[in-house]
């Protein structure tokens, strides 16, 4: 199969799937169970938040696996488990994608800071080379890190990834501050971590969750302007959630959300998909918009 | 002494914890809080003033820097590493009874919810505040936090929860502490939730930022 890089050279733009973690909520998921360990104990339910996707026209899907690293599995008492939750995630969403579409496997950050020495780089090294390994394993065409909002960490899980021989995509999550930019928590601005991301080795950057579509214009704008040539990934939120009567509800609806892909794809936005909040639905209505939009996306030659 | 305290503010501000510290780059081979604090107390200054002249000051400036979105998580850790290191120093005022704290602050992540990060920011920010923190730590149920709003009477409260799908636990142990102690002040905070939530589900307060939970207990207290 080709690579990612390879497909968007041919097709210019791809479509990548909504949010995972609420749609297995929505199966019954509750805080205090382990998602990855849904990949053995519910396959069928994790399986068929994939199918949603695939059948909605993503391109790509992600892997139940965002929590996959030993740090995250250890809230649960499963840091030894690390190969066979990420393996199992791998493989279902292979399962849910079929051949031609790809997957690409979620690994979030770990929760410990390098600041604080919680841990060395070492051993984030060896934690995210060990979540990698388990998912190529499992069958995915690249690995996704996402939601990072640390310089360090996201580097060495980027750095982890490639020495595992995968192509690798990395997003970071930034806030929108009161002068109107965008940093994430730890202060990094979509520039920084685009030059940093880049230096070590990511073949695709982008942005995911905490923001709506339309913040993420500028951001996608100011790393598209950072590094040219490296294709951006997208997974706005569904917008800002409130909670009116007793439920979590997001402003943005597959129209409103799909609205919004046109500004994203002239910024320079490659990649689309959605976070928390979004759903089969906004992933079929952002399908129909980016296959009507190829002519204004940039040209991907590398 | 004033130069002194001033320092020491300084290092609360920039996050410069001891001599040896290579953070922030342009305070290396200076002093920092751990040497200032010793000097300050052996120069006889009193472990009050370096509280609430220095190190409270300090902390206060990067947390209103942080609210501002002008410093960022990595300030606040720092801050609060230089906190800890002068604090090493004060302990034995406290111990002793010659300096007070504050008041007690009760904190932790609600039931059902893993995520530390947001909830060690506040009580770090109220420890470098002169409260005494007692963390209950995260996926803490509605008893534990009773239970220890009963051995701790006059405390105030803190509940922190990252996901939309545990904040909503808040709203039942804000109902459980109000019903053994009614006057118990309870902050909420975390990514998700709102000043519009937080007066939905009764909560005393919503703390936007770990800022924001010291100003309001410092307000309400003083």
């Amino acid at each position: 199969m080709q690579t990612i890089r390879e497909a968007l050279r041919e097709r210019r733009l791809l479509v990548s799937d909504g949010a995972w973690g609420t749609m297995l909520m929505a199966a019954g998921l509750t805080p205090d169970i382990c998602a990855e360990f849904w990949n053995i104990e519910n396959p069928d339910a994790v399986r068929n938040v994939g199918a949603k996707y695939i059948a909605a026209g993503s391109d790509l899907i992600t892997t139940n696996s965002f929590g996959g690293s030993r740090f995250k599995l250890d809230d649960y008492d499963k840091a030894d488990r690390v190969r066979e939750l990420n393996r199992a995630a791998a493989h279902i969403s292979r399962e849910a994608a079929g051949a031609n579409h790809f997957v690409i496997g979620s690994m979030g950050p770990t929760g410990k800071m390098l600041l604080m020495e919680d841990v060395t780089e070492q051993e984030l090294y060896d934690a995210f080379r060990a979540q990698a390994e388990a998912l190529l394993e499992g069958g995915v065409n690249a690995c996704c890190i996402e939601t990072m909002s640390a310089i360090d960490e996201g580097t060495l899980a980027v750095r982890a990834a490639k020495d595992s021989g995968a192509e690798t995509i990395c997003t970071f999550t930034f806030n929108h501050l009161p002068d109107g930019t965008y940093r994430t928590m730890m202060g990094v601005s979509p520039e920084e971590m685009a030059a940093a991301v880049v230096d070590a080795g990511a073949d695709l950057i982008g942005a995911n969750c905490s923001l709506g579509p339309e913040a993420m214009v500028e951001i996608v704008a100011a790393m598209h302007a950072a590094v040219p040539d490296v294709p951006i990934i997208v997974h706005p939120n569904a917008g800002i959630p409130s909670f009116v009567e007793g439920e979590t509800r997001y402003p943005e609806t597959p129209k409103s959300f799909a609205a919004q892909v046109p500004a994203l794809v002239r910024a320079g936005a490659s990649i689309i998909g959605g976070c928390c909040g979004t759903t089969p639905a906004h992933i079929r209505e952002i399908a129909a918009v980016v296959n009507n939009s190829r002519g204004e996306a940039k040209a991907i030659t590398s | 002494m004033n130069d002194l305290i001033e320092r020491l503010a300084i290092c609360l501000e920039r996050g410069k914890v001891n001599r040896s510290s290579p953070h922030p780059p342009d305070l290396k081979d200076q002093d920092g809080a751990d040497e200032l604090t010793r000097q300050a107390l052996d120069d006889g200054i009193s472990a009050e003033t370096v509280l609430a002249d220095g190190l409270i000051v300090g902390m206060t400036r990067v947390g209103k820097k942080y609210s501002e979105g002008k410093a960022f998580v990595p300030d606040l850790l720092m801050a609060a590493k230089a906190m800890k290191a002068a604090m090493a120093h004060l302990k034995p005022y406290f111990e002793s009874g010659q300096t007070h704290h504050r008041g007690t602050f009760v904190i932790g992540t609600v039931e059902g919810d893993l995520h530390d990060i947001g909830k060690n920011l506040v009580a770090m920010m109220l420890e470098g505040g002169g409260y005494k923190v007692i963390d209950l730590g995260v996926n803490v149920p509605a008893a534990k936090f009773v239970q220890t709003v009963q051995e701790n009477p006059g405390c105030s409260v803190g509940l922190s929860a990252l996901l939309t799908t545990t904040m909503v636990n808040m709203e039942k142990i804000i109902k459980a502490i109000h019903e053994v102690s009614p006057a118990t002040p309870i902050l909420v905070g975390g990514a998700p939730l709102t000043d519009d939530f937080a007066r939905r589900i009764n909560a005393t307060a919503y703390a936007p930022d770990p800022q924001g939970a010291l100003d309001y207990l410092s307000a309400a207290t003083s």
